[in-house]
Order: C-alpha cells, then structure tokens, then sequence
C-alpha cells in the first residue's frame, strides 16, 4: 500500500495541474466567444480520440521524447537547458549530408552514421553551453537559447547558401536523401521507426542516470557542486557530458525529421519541437521514464491542433496556448509538492 | 580612387551602423530597464521575450481599434504588467523557481500573442511619429540615420531617472534592500513579497513598451517572427550593464548596433552572409558575457539575492 501511495503520489500534483490548464484554456476560449466545452473535447479527440489520431500524436512523441532528453539530462546536473531546437537543427544538418558522402554503402551503415553526426552535431552545441558555464560562468540557461538561435540561423545560412540543392526552388533544402536510407513506418502504423528509437533512448537515459556511476555523480553534481569537488569528481567533465549526451538526443531527433519525415534538411524541420520539450521534460520532472508519457500527452495536444483549426476555426497557435497553461500550471502546483524538489 | 570609393561605402557603412544603433536599439532599452528593476529586487524573469512578443501584438491590436499609437504604448505596457503579475505572483509561492516560471512564460506569452494576433497580420494600424534630429543636413543619408522614435528619448530620460532613483530615492534603496538582502528589510519592515511583485510588474511595463515599439515604429507590422531573441538579449545585457541604467542605455545602443550590421550590409549591397550577419548579435551577447563574467566569483553589483548569478 505504501509503495503504491509513493509510486502514485507524485502524480496527484500533476492531475491537479493538467485539469487548471484545462480550466484555463477552456475559459480563455470562452471568453472570446468560443464554444469551450467542444474544444476541450476536440483535444481529446485530435489527441486520442481514433487510431488516426493516436498515430499522429506518436509521430509527434518521437521527436519530443529526444528533445525532451537534451533538458532532463542536463537537469539532473543542475543545469536547465533550452536550446534544444538548435541542436536539433544542426544535427539534421549534420545527418542530411552523410549520404552524399556515402554513396554507394549499403542503408543501414549509413542510417547509423547519420545518427552518429546528428549526435555528435548536436551534442557539441549544447555541450558547449555547458562549457561556458564552468570555464567563464556564464548561465547556461541564457547561453544555450542564444546558441540556439545561432545554429539556427547557421542552419538557415547553410540550407540556403552552399549547401542548397539547386533544384529545390521555392523551398530551399538540401539534395533530397536516397530512397534507400529512408526510415520507414512501423509494421502496420502509421508511425516511423523514430517511435522506437525515442523509447530506447529514454530507457537508456534512465538507466544511465538512475543505475550507473557515471549517473550518480552527475546526481551528486546537481545536488551539490561543492560535495562534488570534495568527493574529488571532475565537475567539469560530467556537466559537459550530461550537456553532450542531451544535445546528442536532440541532435537525433533533427536526423529523425530529416531521414523519417522530410526527406532532406529545410525550414520545416524548425516545427518547435526543441521548445515543447522543455515542456515535456519539466511535465516529467526529468525523469526519462516520465518523458515517455509527457511526450504522448504534450504530442497529443500538437496532433489535436488541426482539428481544433477545422472544426471551430481557431488558430494554430491554439495548441501553443494550451501547452503554455500546462506550463505555468504544472510549475504553479510544484508548491503543493510536499517532498523536497530538486532545484531545477 | 579606389580608396576614396572604399572611404565613401565605410562612410556610408558607419552612418548606416549609427542609424540602425539608434533604431534597432530602443527595444533592447526598454526590456534592459525593465529586467533592471526586477533583478534589483532580487528575481531573475526570462519571460520578456514572451512579455515582449505579447505587447507588441497587444500595442498594435489597440492601436488599430482606437487609432492612437498611444493608447497601444500604454496597452502594451499593460499586457507586461499582467505577464510580470504573474511571475511575480508565481514566484512567491514557495518551491517555485523564478528560472522555469520565466521559460513557462516566454512560452505562453508567444502562445497568446500568436492565437490574439492572428487577425492583426494584415491590417495597417496607426504608428508612431518620429523625430527628425537631421534636419539641419541636406543629405537623405544622414537625415535617415538620425530619424528617430519618439520612444528613444523616453527610454534614455527613464535609464537617468532610475540610475538616480536606485541611488537616491525612498523606494529605489527599498528596493535594492530587498534584492540584497532579504532578511534585512523584512527586519526593517519591508514587505519583501509585495516589492518584488510590483517590481516584476514594472519591468514588464517596460518591456510590453518595448514591444509596442517594435510592432508600432519598427519593423512597424506584427507578425510571428517579429521579435528573436530581442527580449532575451536584453536579459543578458543588464548582466553586462553590471544592473547600472546608464551602462544599460550603453550596452542597448551598442547591441542596436550589432543588430543594424545584416541589414546595413545589405543596403551596401553585400547579401552573402545575411543570415550570418543577423546572429551577429547573439555572437556578441555571448561574447560579452564571457568578458564580463568570472568564474568563482559573485559579480561587482550584483543583487545578493539573485541566484543564478552565484554558483
């Protein structure tokens, strides 16, 4: 009994915080003459309503569940990440050129290696926010945002300058990748392989963080940097590879959208994904296991919103109003939390 | 004679740089001024990027209903005080960080002004008027580097006025009192929560003011991709600024600068790196951060109790 009062505990605030954004959304509808009821029900629909709409909102968990990585790992080292949808974008960049390289080498070789470079790609830019903060101080917060913001406009320069491939014209984008390296849909979905990948991530995340010791000395640097010295931990490395191992998660879920969904690397790979992680990760208090579920449900408001646009003629940033009540919310419950919370 | 031509385009160059500085640099001195008076209280709040965006769209929207700019300046300052209202409001319960309450609202804050501002895409709404300070000269070039906002001389009076007021005034010790050392003015009888609350609200007056700016003078229309960064930026600068006003209307018109230099190549006729030359400022937000910070050290001027100055 015990036991499942603490596994269920924590959840309590998080219903309580869910249904107030609910109230909040509803009533900010309301009060421009929306019909508030029906839309919260056209969530729920849009989100889960029909196997349509439950393979919707995984396609969009996939990538969140990776973005959301690149804000717990980190987290759990005391830092708070949100440059995600930078490091996202350069790691598409980054896998979007592999096979040009590649040519003539076998799918699967080079579906690995353009994970590799999203990894890499990705993980270096976060990592050096994580660099900054313990060479020079700077918060990290702040650097990491602003490191996003360059590597997208990086992305941008690069997608529209010498990268370009010359028959995209109305669409800047890199030269289109080869059927073969394609990743396809699941068996019988309608839902790409990246499903997959983002569950095994978050599984690997949590087990490296909760069962490892390179995990719990990232805990005790979070916890308390100054333990951490005198324990003798190198402070320094493990925040860089927390920060690179999150950045690297992003840095994937870029090569997903890139080789899954789109194809080549252009602008519609900046669909916001790096920021609603932060949302999932926080939904999930950077539990990676936590993060499965918050990207399903964070998803499944994304999925909900061309319904919403269809059927009541809201806008498309409805479904931004909705995840950014949760967020308030969830963050305003936090003070009902009766366990000790971590700092982040 | 190429190198009166080479003389003439850096001319050019140079007076197109001044212009853009004190074009491009009013809404990072508002936003600065604002984040300045927050953090003086002691709280950090990241969501004026979201404040910013808000009133900007919250400016235009008014402006175009009532047909005076200047009921949308005020509307826009409004928008920030409810934003600041809540941080402030949220921060104070217990548990809660002022670092994730400020992300959740630079998030929300985009959100409401994208669904609010859908139907102010098209429309034309009335802007502000600016000043002419080169009148004096014949040349357009000049006479458009030194066109500027009304709102500029507003924000440079208001850095003097709250340098003076941080140092010299009933409230402005008040307020330092508070961010330095809470438990010091509550032994003196400050009520610490509600200061910082109304110092929240009024930083996001300022910073709802500076997005009036952006959507009402320039770039002059609201649409989505209006601000990036601008309002985050501003946060960094008053880093920079050391929490002074003056250093921040310095580090605003510098940072203007960095943001004029894509489009003032552009007009020379250099296009190759736009995209480049657009990050320019971010490159230098994080450039003079690192100068400014030392490791292991609590910065000169810093609030005693701003957290994430301190390691």
């Amino acid at each position: 009994m015990n036991r499942v009062m603490h596994a269920v505990a924590p959840l309590a605030p998080f219903t309580a915080a869910a249904l107030a954004a609910a109230l909040l959304f509803a009533a900010f509808l309301a009060a421009q003459g929306f019909e508030a009821p029906e839309a919260l029900g056209l969530v729920v629909e849009g989100a889960f309503g029909s196997a349509f709409a439950w393979q919707n909102t995984l396609a969009r968990a996939a990538p969140l569940m990776l973005t959301a990585l690149c804000v717990a790992l980190p987290a759990r080292a005391g830092l708070v990440i949100i440059g995600g949808e930078g490091a996202l974008a350069l790691g598409a960049l980054a896998a979007a050129m592999v096979p040009s390289l590649t040519a003539g080498w076998p799918a699967l070789p080079v579906q690995l290696l353009m994970a590799l470079a999203g990894f890499v790609a990705g993980g270096a830019w976060i990592a050096a926010s994580a660099w900054l903060r313990h060479v020079r101080g700077i918060n990290e917060t702040i650097s990491s945002l602003l490191l996003s913001y360059i590597g997208i406009a990086l992305f941008n320069f690069l997608v529209e300058g010498v990268l370009r491939d010359p028959a995209s014209l109305n669409k800047p984008s890199t030269p289109p990748l080869p059927e073969a390296v394609l990743i396809g849909l699941l068996p019988g979905l309608e839902v790409h392989w990246g499903l997959v990948w983002g569950v095994l991530a978050c599984t690997a995340a949590w087990f490296l963080l909760r069962r490892t010791v390179f995990g719990f000395s990232v805990g005790v640097v979070g916890g308390n940097p100054r333990v951490a010295l005198m324990a003798g931990l190198p402070v320094g490395t493990l925040l860089i590879a927390a920060c690179f191992l999150g950045g690297g998660a992003a840095g994937v879920a870029g090569m997903l959208e890139v080789a899954a969904v789109h194809g080549s690397a252009n602008a519609s790979l900046l669909a916001g994904y790096g920021y609603a992680g932060i949302l999932v990760s926080f939904a999930a208090r950077h539990n990676p296991l936590g993060i499965v579920a918050g990207a399903i449900l964070v998803g499944g408001i994304g999925a909900s919103g061309s319904l919403l646009q269809r059927r009541l003629d809201l806008p498309d940033a409805a479904v931004l109003v909705l995840q950014g009540a949760l967020f308030v919310a969830l963050l305003a419950f936090e003070t009902l939390n009766r366990k000790g919370v971590r700092r982040v | 004679m190429s190198e009166t031509t080479d003389g003439l385009a850096f001319g050019s160059l140079a007076l197109a740089l001044l212009g853009g500085a004190l074009r491009v640099s009013t809404p990072f001195l508002f936003v600065s001024l604002g984040e300045c008076i927050t953090e003086k209280s002691g709280r950090i709040n990241l969501g004026l990027e979201g404040t910013l965006v808000l009133g900007a769209m919250g400016g235009y929207g008014v402006s175009l209903l009532t047909g005076s700019p200047w009921l949308g300046v005020l509307a826009a300052g409004l928008c920030g005080v409810l934003m600041g209202l809540l941080h402030g409001g949220l921060c104070s319960l217990p548990k809660v960080n002022d670092i994730a309450v400020g992300i959740a609202l630079m998030l929300f804050g985009t959100g409401l002004a994208f669904f609010l501002g859908k139907p102010l895409i098209q429309p034309q709404a009335p802007m502000l008027p600016s000043v002419e300070l080169g009148a004096w000269s014949d040349d357009e070039q000049i006479r458009s580097a030194l066109r500027i906002n009304v709102l500029l001389p507003v924000g440079l009076a208001l850095a003097g006025l709250l340098h003076w007021a941080f140092r010299a005034s009933r409230w402005g010790l008040a307020l330092r009192l508070v961010g330095d050392n809470a438990a010091a003015a509550r032994a003196l009888g400050y009520p610490v929560v509600p200061i910082r609350i109304g110092a929240t609200a009024a930083g996001g007056f300022l910073a709802g003011v500076g997005g009036a700016f952006l959507s009402l003078y320039y770039p002059g229309s609201w649409n989505e991709g209006l601000s990036s960064g601008q309002g985050l930026m501003a946060v960094a600068l008053v880093i920079f600024a050391r929490w002074n006003p003056l250093r921040c209307a310095l580090a605003a018109l510098l940072f203007g600068a960095a943001g004029a230099l894509g489009p003032a190549l552009q007009s020379q006729g250099i296009t190759a790196g736009y995209y480049l030359f657009n990050a320019a400022p971010y490159v230098l937000t994080l450039a003079l951060m690192a100068a400014s910070w030392t490791p292991g050290q609590t910065l000169a001027g810093a609030p005693g109790e701003l957290s994430f100055t301190q390691r």
